[in-house]
């Protein structure tokens, strides 16, 4: 089960630290951080005493940043560093610049997927000891960047929406504390799929989806499962959930190249949830596209 | 310029229930969140949603155990519309399709919680938090809830009456983060506040950086006062390297808390006789700082909490979240090894002060989540009531600022005939500006017969000019060095254990970051998603809201749940069964008390000893 990952052309930019020195601000201070930790190192004398990491830079509006680019930084390593960790004291204290998005910090919010050393992860939940360095860290691949690490994430929202990521069942048991049961073995089998943050990182991953850009991708496929397999629907609303799963654009778009389930942080089996929706729309209603 | 009938600021769970309950009320409802909605803190809470479910457990057992772990001073009204409601929202998450974790006979599952009488904590599985604020999207996303995410609500637009119980909110002012516009927001019903803790003000916490007290300082400005901000809950198992949280349900499962000698601490050194490991929170942390203070901790910082008897099988069935957090962020497998926790700050007790409805002094203008303080949790919160406030009081607040009626409220708001001013403290700082306008909030020049469009525009104009001066700006000081510096301080000061002299020292330091914040600036130029300019908005929130934590902690010379002041060791119930009240006054603090009300529906609750 081979990943292919395909850099996007956008991404290949100039990558000589020094070419930039003369000419973006925020080079400079770089340098400042580069001496700070020249010092630091000298004092700790431990190996690995920094972290090289190199960022994707690009702002549409700043003149500088128009090229895409990448800038090097050199950040104090600490035992149990993170990749985030690095980027915001890359921004802290050498370029507040530097943009990103990242909140919980703990694997659940979703919002710091980038692209590590050719890889969609989380920079929460990713250790700087177990990557090569220099670090490359750049935006998610397949998606629009807005600003150095910052894509758009729109057109992932819409296919998240396509599906009708809602539970329906307006059957519901007499009696407001009465509630609808549900075996453990059910809630088991949907465990998984329950499990996604809304991070792209799988979207990310998938050639298909880089080249269709009406494919609903894995992340809306797993969150159509997620109600499709709950045992809570009935069976009508379990019918209309598969014919939007096996349109022409749907489940029997993907290929089966794992890219989604090799990259997604939260160990979803997104590419087996696919195949087994594409069982279930074979034993309903076959129709390929 | 947009408009609604109701604007919901923040998409956790609060607001994700106040905006759909705003709309099942029939109003055109807007939620503007300065994340996607799915990115919320929420998605963090790990433990459970407390509800008096089964046979043999009732409501007002829940009013009870909240009332004693809040130390007396949560509101009865409040404590029991929370107990009496939580079933049937809970059960209302599962209509609409929240995975809870089940029992055999397909029913929800509940657990043992720490100051609980009963077990009465539902969940799903260590991942509770994550689930309710899906479903809950999912719920917005069904209805066609207009959502406006990643729009950031800098301000408030409210009229200026010199007295905030006269004053009315007619809406917000945002910046969109993606392409740098400022827009007013304008809210024909209500504005609703939910926008979340303050837990940035620490450098040690269980929150998201996201969590920055916006909500709490915009409605400070605006004239709404905060109240019970001492009191700041510290998780007793965070993870020492990052603050990411263990779930309670660990020792609700039945984790043991070790020291280095490899004594049950809770027991072995008469912490909590009783209850051992799930005393409540405050009682916990304390144990495990006094454990490292006397030399019993693990690498002087930690001690460990062991849950590996409870095997594999019920680990992974209940508790597997854990096991990846602490793979994932400390490098243990929670399967072969004990888990390094130790105290973290977690949860702001207090807050913007609202009544059962989530209304506060300031007309149109609601709080409901973290953000608000009813005042359920007192001085502290039991673990697994944060999330049945959401539900319970987001739904309020979302149908009255709708229009429905709900009934007068017994919890009084803003200054008034029952409070009791502060005269006696002598603060060890005038408490000084903090940047450009020290009045933002209140349309200055509005005069009290404003249209609600003026004030808005008004609001709209003064917004776009600190912002254009802020990124004009050529050098000065950056707003992380200021974070930084205030964060430290709180940690050092304001932390599980308080002195007078720290707290003042504390004062001192944040005053210090006031006059920076005046030399503040925005390096980065651009209009593009620029979280240098947002980020300089949060620190100055962070900055008054952390003042009142201090100020709270101050004025409060007793020991009350969360709240441990060196000087006086005694809970002092003849002085101090009242609610800290600050408000904003032009720039001085006011400072100001409201007696708490014990007065239930059936039973006034007496104050008793804690003992756990």
């Amino acid at each position: 089960m081979s990943t292919q990952q395909v850099e996007p052309e956008s991404q290949e930019a100039p990558e000589d630290p020094a070419m930039k020195g003369a000419e973006s601000p925020a080079a400079e201070k770089q340098k400042e951080g580069e001496a700070i930790d020249q010092t630091t190192a000298d004092a700790s004398e431990l190996e690995g005493e920094t972290a090289h990491i190199k960022v994707f830079r690009y702002d549409p509006e700043v003149e500088a940043k128009q090229e895409p680019r990448f800038d090097d930084f050199h950040v104090p390593f600490e035992k149990g560093m993170t990749v985030l960790d690095a980027v915001m004291y890359a921004r802290d204290e050498y370029d507040s610049s530097l943009t990103f998005r990242h909140s919980c910090r703990q694997a659940v919010c979703g919002s710091d997927a980038f692209f590590v050393n050719g890889k969609q992860r989380l920079g929460c939940k990713t250790q700087i000891a177990d990557l090569e360095q220099p670090i490359r860290i750049e935006p998610l691949p397949h998606q629009e960047v807005v600003k150095d690490l910052v894509v758009d994430m729109d057109h992932f929202y819409d296919q998240m929406h396509t599906v009708e990521p809602y539970f329906q069942q307006e059957d519901l048991p007499e009696g407001e504390l009465e509630e609808q049961r549900q075996s453990r073995e059910n809630r088991e089998k949907v465990k998984m799929s329950t499990r996604c943050i809304w991070c792209g990182a799988c979207m990310s991953s998938c050639n298909i989806a880089a080249g269709d850009n009406e494919y609903l991708g894995p992340a809306a496929i797993n969150k159509a499962y997620r109600f499709a397999m709950d045992e809570r629907e009935d069976e009508e609303i379990k019918e209309h959930r598969l014919r939007i799963l096996e349109q022409e654009h749907g489940v029997w778009r993907c290929q089966t190249q794992f890219s989604c389930t090799e990259v997604c942080p939260k160990d979803i089996p997104l590419t087996e949830h696919i195949q087994e929706l594409k069982r279930e729309a074979v034993k309903k209603n076959l129709k390929f596209w | 310029m947009y408009e609604h009938d109701v604007i919901v600021v923040g998409a956790g769970g609060a607001g994700l229930r106040a905006a759909i309950a705003a709309h099942e009320a029939g109003a055109d409802v807007a939620i503007v969140t300065k994340l996607h909605p799915v990115r919320s803190h929420t998605g963090a809470a790990e433990g459970g949603i407390n509800a008096a479910l089964q046979e043999g457990d009732d409501w007002e057992l829940h009013a009870y155990d909240t009332m004693k772990g809040s130390d007396y001073l949560g509101d009865a009204p409040a404590v029991e519309t929370l107990a009496k409601n939580s079933p049937e929202e809970t059960i209302n998450l599962e209509h609409w399709g929240m995975p809870f974790s089940r029992e055999d006979d397909g029913r929800v599952s509940q657990r043992p919680f720490g100051g609980l009488s009963y077990p009465r904590t539902t969940y799903a599985g260590a991942e509770t938090g994550h689930h309710l604020l899906h479903v809950m999207y999912e719920q917005v996303v069904k209805r066609g809830i207009q959502v406006y995410d990643e729009w950031y609500v800098m301000d408030l637009a409210t009229s200026d009456e010199p007295d905030p119980n006269d004053r009315t909110c007619h809406g917000v002012v945002a910046y969109d983060i993606q392409s740098g516009k400022i827009e007013g927001f304008k809210a024909t019903g209500g504005v609703v506040l939910a926008s979340g803790g303050p837990g940035q003000a620490f450098d040690h916490t269980t929150n998201a950086v996201s969590c920055t007290g916006d909500g709490h300082a915009m409605a400070y400005r605006a004239g709404a006062p905060l109240e019970d901000m001492e009191f700041i809950q510290f998780h007793p198992t965070s993870l020492p390297s990052t603050g990411v949280l263990i779930s309670e349900g660990v020792r609700g499962e039945g984790g043991i808390l070790y020291n280095n000698e490899g004594e049950r601490f809770m027991f072995e050194h008469g912490y909590a006789n009783n209850s051992g490991e799930l005393a409540s929170r405050d009682v916990v942390a304390r144990a495990e700082l006094t454990e490292v203070n006397e030399g019993r901790g693990v690498d002087d910082e930690y001690v460990h909490l062991d849950m590996r008897h409870l095997g594999e099988e019920r680990i992974m069935d209940r508790l597997e979240n854990i096991l990846h957090l602490a793979e994932d962020f400390e490098g243990v497998d929670g399967l072969v090894e004990p888990m390094p926790v130790k105290p973290g700050q977690h949860y702001a007790m207090g807050g913007i002060e609202v009544d059962e409805n989530g209304q506060t002094c300031v007309g149109g203008l609601y709080a409901a989540g973290e953000c608000a303080c009813v005042s359920v949790h007192g001085g502290n919160r039991l673990g697994g009531n944060a999330l049945p406030e959401l539900i319970v009081f987001g739904k309020r607040a979302g149908r009255h600022a709708a229009g429905d009626d709900l009934g007068e409220p017994k919890i009084k708001t803003g200054y008034g005939d029952d409070v009791e001013d502060e005269t006696d403290t002598e603060l060890p700082v005038a408490p000084g500006e903090a940047g450009l306008d020290s009045t933002s909030g209140v349309a200055a020049d509005g005069g009290v017969t404003a249209e609600a469009d003026g004030i808005l525009e008004r609001a709209v104009e003064s917004t776009r000019e600190r912002v254009e001066y802020l990124i004009d700006k050529d050098d000065g000081v950056q707003h992380a060095e200021i974070r930084a510096k205030l964060q430290r301080a709180m940690t050092d000061y304001v932390n599980v254990f308080r002195t007078g002299d720290g707290v003042r020292k504390a004062l001192r330091i944040i005053r210090e970051c006031r006059e920076e914040y005046q030399d503040v600036y925005v390096d980065d130029p651009s209009r593009t998603f620029n979280t240098d300019l947002q980020q300089t908005i949060e620190t100055r929130n962070l900055i008054d809201v952390a003042e009142t934590i201090a100020l709270g902690a101050l004025v409060r010379n007793e020991f009350r749940g969360a709240h441990w002041r060196q000087e006086n060791q005694i809970r002092d119930d003849e002085n101090w069964l009242k609610h800290t009240l600050i408000s904003w006054d032009n720039g001085n603090p006011s400072i100001f008390y409201r007696p708490v009300i014990l007065e239930g529906e059936n039973k006034t609750y007496e104050p008793k000893e804690r003992s756990y």
